[in-house]
């Protein structure tokens, strides 16, 4: 839902967006002016400003999947990234994790990568798994 | 084991059984056992890798093996005892009030363990394709979306690579997310009601974000396929729920993964006769989460259905102390004092 | 090549019912089965119930076997440690003058050898069976009515017979049968007069030999027949579609609720489970696909409607699970109504076991000794002094009582491991019916001997861990455990398989 309220040099970009920060989903009004500020309503809590001022101008989030375990057939370590990346290197990432395999044991916080999809972060174990 | 006297057991050691016995065991309770009928603690949450967990209770979000671990520590730290792989197979109230709760595993067999009290922490389990009464052949290839999320983020292993979900529930709108990640293809989500079953969140950062359709007020009027899931007919529907004619579409796929709605598991409550709710599907509790039977205490999903796994927690941290309480008040004095006999 | 003195083709209740009495002699015997299963096709779909004998027209082979297998059933259930419940059937009518018709079906039975046959007022009815309707105006009661476990009746009597030297090519489709003549070569025109050799079948890429061949295909046993006789035969597959619902609707009547057929259609019945599940159905629908085992919508509908005509208060909500079955059904030239079973005019030694519809579960065991009795009459051999009649069954944890639980979990504790939650299947119970005699290599074959997934949860917990012992049990490719039939595995591939190079990709490709 995009629409420019355009007027000159005040043209804004407005979107709705649904804030994925917590479980109550508040629907957000983000704007963003001509000179790249972003400015956002609708939050009930100020990580939904944050949020909303983000996904107008780099959406990011946190990728969970899973790795594979050397030797281990039928079984999988759960992962995350240390922190949210950009959206559209989500792809690049898996693509990379595919091709890792961890050694047990390993502690939950392992770092499995390191600077995922050249994002500078790591992708680290979310739980720890014994031999 | 057998013949083993507790003041506590906590059928179930997902989160609620793992706050529950926690809670007891804080509140003074020292005979306190946990009997987990899976390989490990922590319950379903081991197979919810995905984040968004734990905000309430830990301030911090947390993924789902994060989170149950963070319980288990605690339930390590205290030396609470715990059995794994252990099913609980009957509950049955005594004479005196005391219960005996029969259980079974590889190790030990059968076993007998008297109870002053119990708390109910089963949890619940998906409604399957059966209740749904969608026709068709029985192929390989159908799934409730719990199911596909164990093979694949406990196995690594892929139930299917061309999607369709029906329900919108959590777990299918985080199954969507997980098979397109994984390298399956999420052709769409239909889900019977005008609106969704899960979280406003999931239907952004799962369906959205990979641009995967959800379609409202569609049901799957027909499966195709006889040994493996070939595609399925939507079916837009009205708003009494009858099918719109001429508004069949048929979608070609593999797999088709179910996520409309959860029950909650009572079938030991109700070996108890303890009385149940219809509406929650679970038992019907007072105000200190205890069943029609004194001294059984029932708390989570087990109880009814919620939403998040911190309000689990607080629940089953609070049928842990009013479980305490009743011992206490049942032994007129506080328990045994720790460490003492077993 | 491979040379037997009876070749069954057909894996059903009868094929084996026939396979086992036929191994009591000392001959070579081989059943052909197209699916990799036994009990896969109209066996493994039924109303899985024991018919008293009251239906079928007095003389025909149809009410002569139902009597016998009815008779049977209970002593063969303890031979063979199969679930068998005698617990009496009802048949409701709703309108005053439907109770000539009662007398009439009382009447026939009586003819047929039933003679405990009563007619009840609805209010002896309301006291047997309190959840009945408010509508009827009396009911036709056979105490000799029964209920069995199909499954377990068909699996019994295959691991019987292979116990007693039957052998079983399971995936063998019968795909061409021709005369060979001994010393000369194959006739490849149908028919086969006295003393003229064998009977050569080509089945799953191997060809076998017998004098002797049995039809006992099920919908398929037209295309049996005419492979090998000119007086062609018709089977026209019957649908009926079932609705299974959760055991906490299973006490809601304890005998078999028929209703009296009627101008409204055939009557679908209400009936407990010998596990204690309350089935009903079904329908009757003659369709032309012989593979058309699909639920239909207005099926589903009819058949809870026609149920609750029954019985009040069925609760669809308690639905687990619905399915449909397929009855072969005999048509053309005055054939209509009964079974075909008999040694073809014009193929001498080929007997055919054709058009077993209802009640031919019940028969089963009276087809059994029917069929073995004409062989032995024109091929007689001597008896067998090792027949060994009796096969204990999987032991059943969730029926055992305690007591039963211990001793079982002393001898093997991986009976106490539960597998399956919903019907408290164990991995003992599992693992013993991967290495019985024909043991399950599927999740269906698994589901059907132990009944690990068939409980209200629909196999969503135990599914994952089932596969999983099939694996280590068969010494297996997880990938390629199916469900039922080939094509229907379970797994696809692995996690992330598209997505890296590094990794063999072993799903289909895109």
């Amino acid at each position: 839902m995009e629409n420019e309220a355009g007027k000159g040099r005040e043209r804004e970009t407005v979107r709705r967006i649904t804030c994925i920060c917590c479980p109550m989903g508040c629907e957000l009004t983000a704007a963003v002016n001509f000179r790249g500020e972003a400015r956002v309503t609708g939050n009930r809590c100020p990580r939904g400003q944050e949020y909303g001022k983000r996904e107008m101008l780099c959406p990011v989030r946190t990728v969970t999947t899973t790795v594979r375990i050397a030797g281990r057939e039928n079984e999988v370590l759960p992962v995350k990234t240390a922190s949210d990346i950009p959206k559209d290197k989500i792809t690049e990432c898996m693509n990379e994790l595919a091709k890792v395999a961890v050694s047990l044991p390993v502690e939950a916080g392992d770092v499995v990568l390191e600077n995922a999809a050249g994002t500078g972060v790591c992708v680290v174990a979310t739980r720890s798994k014994g031999l | 084991m057998n013949g083993r006297v507790e003041e506590a057991v906590i059928v179930g050691g997902g989160p609620a059984g793992l706050a529950a016995a926690l809670s007891a065991w804080e509140k003074g309770c020292r005979k306190v056992l946990i009997l987990e009928r899976d390989r490990e603690l922590g319950g379903i949450l081991n197979q919810c890798i995905h984040n968004g967990f734990g905000l309430h209770i830990f301030k911090e979000e947390l993924t789902g093996p994060e989170y149950a671990q963070r319980y288990i520590d605690m339930v390590e730290a205290q030396g609470i005892p715990y059995l794994l792989q252990t099913m609980v197979t009957d509950i049955e109230l005594l004479p005196d009030g005391r219960k005996i709760v029969t259980a079974m595993n590889k190790a030990q067999g059968i076993l007998e363990i008297t109870a002053d009290s119990v708390i109910l922490a089963m949890g619940c389990r998906e409604r399957p394709r059966g209740a749904l009464k969608i026709p068709g052949y029985r192929p390989a290839g159908i799934y409730s979306a719990g199911t596909a999320q164990y093979y694949v983020n406990i196995e690594g292993r892929l139930p299917g690579r061309e999607i369709v979900i029906l329900g919108s529930g959590d777990i299918g709108l985080i199954m969507a997310r997980r098979m397109t990640l994984e390298g399956a293809r999420v052709k769409c989500v239909a889900e019977l009601r005008p609106y969704s079953g899960g979280l406003k969140r999931n239907i952004v950062q799962c369906l959205e974000d990979f641009g995967i359709p959800l379609y409202l007020s569609t049901t799957i009027s027909e499966i195709h396929g006889r040994d493996r899931v070939e595609g399925v007919t939507l079916t837009r529907v009205d708003e009494q729920g009858n099918f719109i004619s001429g508004s069949q579409r048929e979608v070609p796929c593999d797999t088709l993964l179910l996520s409309c709605g959860l029950i909650p598991e009572n079938e030991l409550s109700e070996k108890l006769s303890v009385q149940m709710n219809s509406k929650t599907g679970g038992p019907v509790v007072n105000d200190r989460l205890e069943c029609s039977v004194p001294g059984v205490f029932a708390c989570g999903n087990v109880l009814h259905v919620h939403e998040l796994v911190d309000h689990v927690s607080a629940e089953a941290q609070k049928a842990g102390r009013f479980a305490a309480d009743f011992v206490r008040e049942r032994h007129g004095s506080m328990p045994a004092k720790a460490g003492g006999e077993v | 090549m491979k040379k037997y003195d009876v070749i069954i083709i057909g894996a059903g209740v009868s094929g084996c019912a026939i396979a086992r009495e036929l191994s009591r002699g000392r001959r070579r015997v081989a059943v052909l089965e197209r699916a990799s299963d036994v009990c896969e096709g109209t066996s493994k779909a039924n109303s899985g119930i024991v018919h008293a004998g009251y239906d079928a027209v007095p003389g025909t082979l149809k009410a002569r076997l139902n009597t016998l297998g009815s008779r049977k059933m209970e002593s063969l259930s303890r031979e063979l440690d199969f679930p068998y419940r005698k617990n009496g059937s009802l048949v409701l009518c709703f309108e005053r003058e439907g109770i000539k018709a009662l007398e009439e079906l009382a009447d026939r039975g009586k003819k047929n050898g039933v003679d405990d046959l009563k007619i009840l007022r609805p209010d002896e009815v309301w006291e047997m069976e309190p959840n009945i309707s408010p509508e009827i105006a009396g009911a036709l009661y056979a105490p000799s009515g029964g209920i069995v476990c199909p499954f377990g009746l068909n699996i019994a009597l295959a691991e019987n017979a292979a116990v007693n030297g039957v052998d079983f090519y399971l995936s063998h489709e019968v795909t061409e049968i021709a005369v060979q003549k001994e010393d000369r070569g194959i006739k490849q025109e149908k028919g086969r007069k006295r003393g003229e050799g064998h009977y050569r079948i080509y089945a799953g890429k191997e060809v076998f030999l017998s004098p002797v061949v049995i039809n006992a295909a099920g919908v398929y046993a037209d295309r049996i027949h005419n492979m090998v006789s000119s007086r062609r035969i018709s089977i026209v597959p019957r649908r009926g579609e079932y609705c299974l619902l959760d055991k906490k609707a299973g006490n809601m009547v304890r005998s078999t609720v028929f209703q009296l057929p009627s101008k409204m259609g055939k009557g679908v019945l209400v009936t407990p489970t010998v596990h204690g599940n309350l089935m009903i159905g079904p329908n009757a629908e003659d369709i032309s696909d012989k593979e058309g085992v699909n639920t239909t919508a207005c099926g589903l509908e009819q058949v809870l409607d026609q149920g609750r005509a029954s019985v009040k208060g069925v609760d669809p909500g308690l639905l687990i699970t619905s399915f449909a079955g397929l009855r072969a059904h005999l048509t053309g030239e005055g054939r209509e109504g009964d079974f075909l079973i008999d040694e073809a005019d014009d193929a001498e030694g080929f007997f055919d076991v054709a058009g077993i519809e209802s009640p031919g579960l019940t028969c089963a065991p009276a087809i059994g000794e029917y069929v073995a009795e004409m062989v032995n009459k024109k091929y007689p051999v001597p008896a067998k002094q090792d027949f060994q009649p009796y096969r204990r069954g999987i032991p059943n944890i969730a029926k055992a009582d305690q007591e039963e639980r211990k001793r079982l979990i002393a001898s093997e504790p991986s009976y106490a491991n539960v597998i399956c939650r919903c019907e408290m299947v164990t991995e003992g119970e599992i693992v013993n019916a991967i290495h019985r005699p024909l043991g399950a290599v599927t999740l269906d074959g698994i589901k059907r001997r132990t009944r690990a997934g068939m409980g209200r949860c629909q196999a969503g917990f135990c599914s994952p861990r089932v596969l999983e012992i099939l694996t280590r049990e068969l010494g297996a490719d997880p990938m390629l455990i199916r469900k039922a039939q080939p094509g229907s595995e379970i797994l696809q591939g692995r996690t992330k398989d598209s997505l890296a190079q590094d990794f063999q990709r072993k799903g289909e490709p895109e």
